[in-house]
């Protein structure tokens, strides 16, 4: 690539920069600290705080260094390279300016401000103003503004760098907020005082450079210099977003994202973010054993020989269901455990979906999230990305706004924030929608995406969809090997353990029985007992007469039906492995300990494994993941996602089965989505968020 | 003086008919198709050679202007915009045009577009200004019917369409970024520059946005030719000029005049004079409310022109004349002029939105005289910190007063902290001595 380089003289230094960056990313590069507020890497230019003002030599007046580019600056008379200066007494002067504008009507609230500590007001104030005010007037107050559950506003302190706007309306896609009134009644509000409607909506708190908007859940329960932040990864979707933890003592108290690039840029979901107070609610701390009915606490001991004596039955009528935010030691832990007692039928797909068979390619999402940017073309099939993996949804709309991406739909006609063809509702109109102009604009256009959706792959006619798509991305000549490979064909699960447990091959063995075998077979009296991990959304939850061992982390679904309840760590009170849709081995930190007598998955299984007389061949999570990349070198390979690599193995004629298209439209795995697993329906957050999400305005009374 | 054979606006007073076939009596729509049969090359050229300077308030030359639109038009259509948003308190120029020489502004807009190569014109206009756009669309339609505009416009071969944009009554949307936002539909706030609207205007189309009257005056500057133009008024400040004179004369009136007439000349003999005399003058605004006020020494001998204007640190502006006599509380003169400013601030950048507030509140208590002597440099410091470091001129505008006011009053301002505080002997370092 080549690109158009130009030499710049930054205080006295001479740097080479491409032409398009801005002023201020290129008095980064010569490393000078250029302070902003309205600019931000991800979002349009604004230039309004007037923060970032740089002096080039030659203008008449300073410049707004985020605004202007390296191109516009025109080199001396005698070709000399234009020079800029980033600490003379004039930019000095403009800042503290600026800072003290800035300052003038800002209530200096620190004290009792949730920004505070993380302040880029109170920061920059430090650094750039002056450490006193010359205004003697009153200062200006604004109203608060309602902006739901999940975002508290003190909008006396908002600077108007409309980085909320700009958020809302480029990456959430999302009109609703804005800037009413001018000059100095200019205020920021939701217009019509509603609750955001995005699902991405608490990245405002992040951006917002003030206490303008804050969390609301995480109204003055800590400050940032209290907390102990910890590395991890979400579990909310496949997406396996990157996140930070911060936790004080044994609690939880607030989940930011971290930058990652490759997989959620730097945002996270609002399920994501809040999710935390129900991580402090509906906890299983210690072991129950069901007497009389009643599910009774008992001692681990108890538990774990209860459990024991039932796990060494018959091994054909014992069955494991795992749920959807299983880490992979767990579930490697699980497997060697059922393979020990030689049980087959084990399932990882709560949901009922059919793959698991052949090679991982059929079940990631090969194209990766970051490819979504590079391609041409995207059908969803029974997918509704906005719900199901929220960021992505972000990414597509990023791709849809700025690459010129063509999206089309097959399924329920949703509003996904961008425009796309809406070619059908049902598996039936797959053959009309993947002949005629799809199908000519795949083969000659670009890279091409399919995405299944969850909501595809759960349904009895999912092998005959299957079939019938892998049929078009042959034919549509999909997939592109060579220097510029392209694998085009892609999953989205929504379950943040589906990919990992595919890989373990959770799937039921030479005669075994998936999930809804082993339900049909638990009512019949042929399956005795059935070992529920952390499985709370099965469609059917009638297990007749079956001993249920429920090894989880909250009282939902599943420990409600159980007679023995082995309690377990949530995912932010363990070391764990997941691996996201696109095949992404990720390993999250322990950020607190487990709740009361709690302990990981796998020290469970191990305890369960010494009892039975088959003791796994680990003792620690040292020994247990090198024994889980042994048998499965895919888990070696930590933060890389395959892509394109190994497209071969990808064969489409093997893909699915041919059968009948039925004519029930697709429905989205996710129905509701701040209620999708037990830590959300747990917390109370989540469940507001669900109760107003379709709530009309409020409207004030008598107005 | 300026001869009446040379005046370009022959019905600023609306004596006589605005219609079209009046219009035609008066010379508009002469030979309008001969001279754009020159082509857009030499229309460019006049227009450099003819010296006008845009009328608008920042004196920019128009030729140079319209020169900056791509040689060809591309993907994109090419648009004119005409800045009818007049609305900087004490002008009232283009008012009289578009109510009773609208013809001059719609043979204006041919001939610019033409020169441009937009097809395409947009007049937007002030939103207080009702009469005037109903003049001006009755005006329009007589050019449609007429054959003046439209397809094969005036028989020139050039498809041409004007339109009438109406604003809502904002001081801002007179910028012409913040125009153009207005104009496709958004809230009138300023846009960054660049990108300059000649490259990515209306609707990201290469556009030149120009005032009124630089359109009223081209097609006569055409007919008459450059030189005769440029044979008025000084070197650099040529042609002839709408000036608007209020206040605190005997008769306030709109005058086309020459350039570089003396501000004197131009109050002595248009109208009637200062009121009480000359003497008792005290100091003028000479091109609308934002730019700095003169004092009478200077206004004694200062000549009406952009660069003369320039050398006293004021400037022409729109060149909207207000006259203030001695009775006049300069003060608080200037400290509605801030609140006006203060109430226009769109609100975007932290400078003008935050500090013409402070200024205002600060000045108006200044007015009272409840104020601090050093609040008086505090006062200089804030205007210097908003002055320049705004994404538009309209934090210049706010600044630009104060400065004038403190420049050449700034004695008054002291006398009236003094008065106020002899008044309370209560308030610390009163003149009077306590003990």
């Amino acid at each position: 690539m080549s690109e158009d380089l130009r030499k710049l003289v930054v205080d006295g230094e001479e740097v080479e920069v491409p032409a398009d960056l801005t002023l201020l990313q290129a008095c980064e590069t010569a490393g000078r600290e250029i302070p902003r507020f309205c600019y931000h890497e991800r979002l349009s230019i604004a230039g309004n705080c007037r923060m970032c003002l740089v002096e080039v030599v030659g203008a008449p007046k300073p410049v707004a260094s985020c605004a202007q580019q390296v191109r516009d600056l025109r080199p001396g008379p005698n070709g000399e390279p234009p020079k800029v200066n980033t600490a003379t007494p004039l930019v000095d002067k403009a800042r503290e300016g600026v800072m003290e504008f800035l300052l003038i009507n800002h209530p200096l609230d620190c004290p009792i401000c949730d920004q505070g500590g993380e302040c880029d007001l109170q920061d920059q104030a430090l650094a750039y103003g002056r450490s006193f005010t010359r205004y003697e007037e009153n200062k200006r107050a604004v109203e608060e503004k309602y902006m739901g559950p999940l975002i508290k506003t003190i909008m006396t302190r908002c600077i108007q760098c409309t980085r909320c706007v700009r958020f809302a309306a480029e990456v959430a896609g999302v009109e609703e907020f804005g800037m009413l009134n001018r000059g100095e009644d200019a205020e920021i509000t939701t217009y019509l005082e509603k609750a955001a409607t995005s699902e991405l909506s608490g990245n405002v708190i992040d951006l917002c450079p003030v206490g303008a908007l804050t969390s609301k859940p995480y109204a003055f329960e800590a400050r940032p210099w209290e907390l102990r932040k910890t590395e991890s990864v979400d579990v909310m979707d496949a997406m396996g977003c990157a996140i930070r933890v911060d936790a004080r003592g044994t609690e939880v108290m607030r989940i930011l994202p971290r930058i990652y690039e490759e997989v959620n840029e730097e945002w996270i979901s609002d399920k994501t973010r809040f999710v935390w107070d129900g991580l402090r609610r509906q906890r299983l701390d210690k072991p129950y054993v069901r007497k009389d009915g009643r599910l009774t606490p008992v001692d681990w001991t108890e538990a774990l020989d209860v459990a024991a004596q039932k796990l060494a039955g018959n091994p054909e009528g014992i069955g494991a269901i795992v749920g959807d935010l299983a880490d992979a030691e767990g579930m490697k832990a699980l497997k060697d455990l059922m393979d020990g007692l030689g049980v087959k039928s084990i399932d990882c797909r709560q949901d009922g979906m059919i793959l698991g068979e052949g090679p991982r390619q059929s079940w990631l999402f090969n194209s990766t999230f970051m490819g979504v940017e590079d391609a041409d073309h995207l059908l969803l099939i029974g997918a509704n990305p906005r719900y199901e993996a929220s960021v992505l949804n972000a990414r597509i709309r990023k791709a849809w706004l700025h690459n010129d991406l063509k999206v089309s739909v097959i399924g329920e006609p949703v509003d996904l924030t961008y425009d796309y063809d809406h070619l059908g509702e049902t598996a039936a109109d797959l053959d009309k929608a993947l002949s005629g102009d799809l199908a000519k604009a795949f083969k000659e256009g670009g890279r091409g995406m399919i995405v299944l959706g969850a909501g595809a792959l759960n349904r009895p006619d999912s092998a005959a969809i299957l079939n019938r798509v892998a049929q078009f991305a042959k034919d549509a000549g999909l997939n592109q090997s060579g220097d510029d490979a392209w694998n085009g064909f892609n999953v989205l699960h929504t379950a943040a353990s589906r990919v990992g447990g595919l890989d373990l091959g959770l799937v039921p063995g030479e005669g075994g029985r998936n999930v809804a075998g082993m339900l049909e077979a638990a009512r019949a009296g042929e399956i005795e007992t059935v070992l529920l991990h952390g499985a709370d959304e099965l469609r059917d939850n009638d297990f007749g007469d079956a001993f249920v061992i429920y090894v989880g982390s909250h009282g939902d679904e599943g420990a409600h039906k159980a007679d023995v309840i082995l309690p377990s760590a949530a995912y932010t009170e363990k070391s764990g492995t997941w691996v996201n849709a696109e095949g992404r081995v990720q390993t999250g930190a322990r950020a607190v300990y487990p709740k009361g007598d709690a302990k990981e998955d796998w020290a469970i299984y191990r305890a369960l494994s010494d009892r039975l007389s088959r003791t796994l061949p680990y003792d620690t999570l040292g020994q247990l993941r090198a024994k889980l990349i042994e048998d499965h070198p895919s888990f070696g390979g930590i933060d890389y996602a395959p892509g394109a690599a190994d497209l071969d193995k990808l064969d489409f004629d093997a893909l699915g089965e041919k059968g009948d298209l039925s004519a029930e439209p697709f429905r989205s795995a996710v129905t509701d989505f701040y209620m999708t697993n037990p830590i959300a329906r747990a917390s109370r957050v989540m469940a507001e968020c669900s109760a107003v999400k379709d709530e009309a305005p409020r409207m004030e009374a008598a107005e | 003086m300026l001869e009446d054979k040379d005046r370009i606006f022959t019905n600023l007073y609306g004596i006589h008919d605005p219609g079209l076939e009046a219009a035609k009596k008066r010379g508009a729509w002469n030979s309008t198709a001969d001279l754009l049969s020159f082509g857009q090359d030499w229309i460019i050229d006049q227009m450099k050679a003819s010296g006008l300077r845009g009328r608008g308030g920042a004196g920019f030359p128009t030729g140079l202007k319209w020169s900056f639109m791509p040689k060809e038009v591309g993907e994109r259509p090419h648009y004119l915009i005409v800045n009818a948003d007049e609305s900087e308190p004490g002008t009232c120029k283009d008012r009289e045009i578009m109510r009773h020489d609208p013809h001059l502004l719609i043979e204006g807009c041919l001939i610019a577009s033409y020169a441009m190569r937009a097809h395409a014109c947009y007049i937007y206009i002030r939103g207080e200004y009702v009469d005037e756009r109903i003049a001006l669309e009755k005006a329009i339609r007589e050019a449609y019917d007429a054959g003046l505009v439209g397809k094969d416009a005036a028989g020139s071969g050039w498809d041409f369409d004007i339109y009438v944009s109406h604003g809502a009554g904002a001081y801002i949307c007179g910028e012409e970024t913040a125009l153009l936002e207005s104009l496709e539909g958004k809230k009138g706030q300023p846009r960054l520059k660049p990108p300059f609207p000649a490259n990515a205007g209306l609707y990201g189309c290469p556009s030149t946005v120009n005032n009124v009257e630089s359109i009223a005056v081209a097609p006569d500057i055409l007919r008459r030719g450059a030189e005769w133009f440029a044979g008025i008024g000084r070197e650099g400040n040529t042609g002839t000029k709408l000036f608007c004179v209020s206040g605190h004369v005997n008769k306030p009136c709109n005058v086309e005049e020459a350039m570089s007439i003396p501000l004197k000349e131009l109050i002595e003999t248009h109208c009637g004079g200062v009121r009480g005399g000359w003497d008792n003058l005290k100091a003028v605004i000479p091109g609308g409310s934002s730019v700095p006020l003169i004092p009478k020494d200077i206004c004694d001998d200062v000549l009406m022109d952009f660069d003369a204007l320039k050398e006293v640190k004021s400037g022409l502006g729109t060149a909207a004349v207000i006259v203030m006599d001695q009775s006049t509380d300069i003060v608080k003169a200037i400290a509605r002029i801030a609140y006006f400013y203060k109430h226009e601030s769109c609100g975007q950048c932290t400078p003008c939105r935050e500090g013409t507030g402070w200024m205002w509140r600060v000045l108006e208590r200044m007015a009272r005289g409840e104020a601090e002597h050093s609040e008086i440099e505090t006062l200089l410091d804030v205007t210097y910190q908003v002055e320049g470091h705004t994404i538009c001129a309209l934090g210049d505008a706010a600044a630009w007063p104060i400065q004038g006011l403190i420049r050449h009053f700034r004695g008054e301002i002291e006398e009236r902290i003094n008065q106020y505080r002899s008044a309370k002997p209560h308030v610390q370092g009163a003149a009077v001595a306590a003990e």
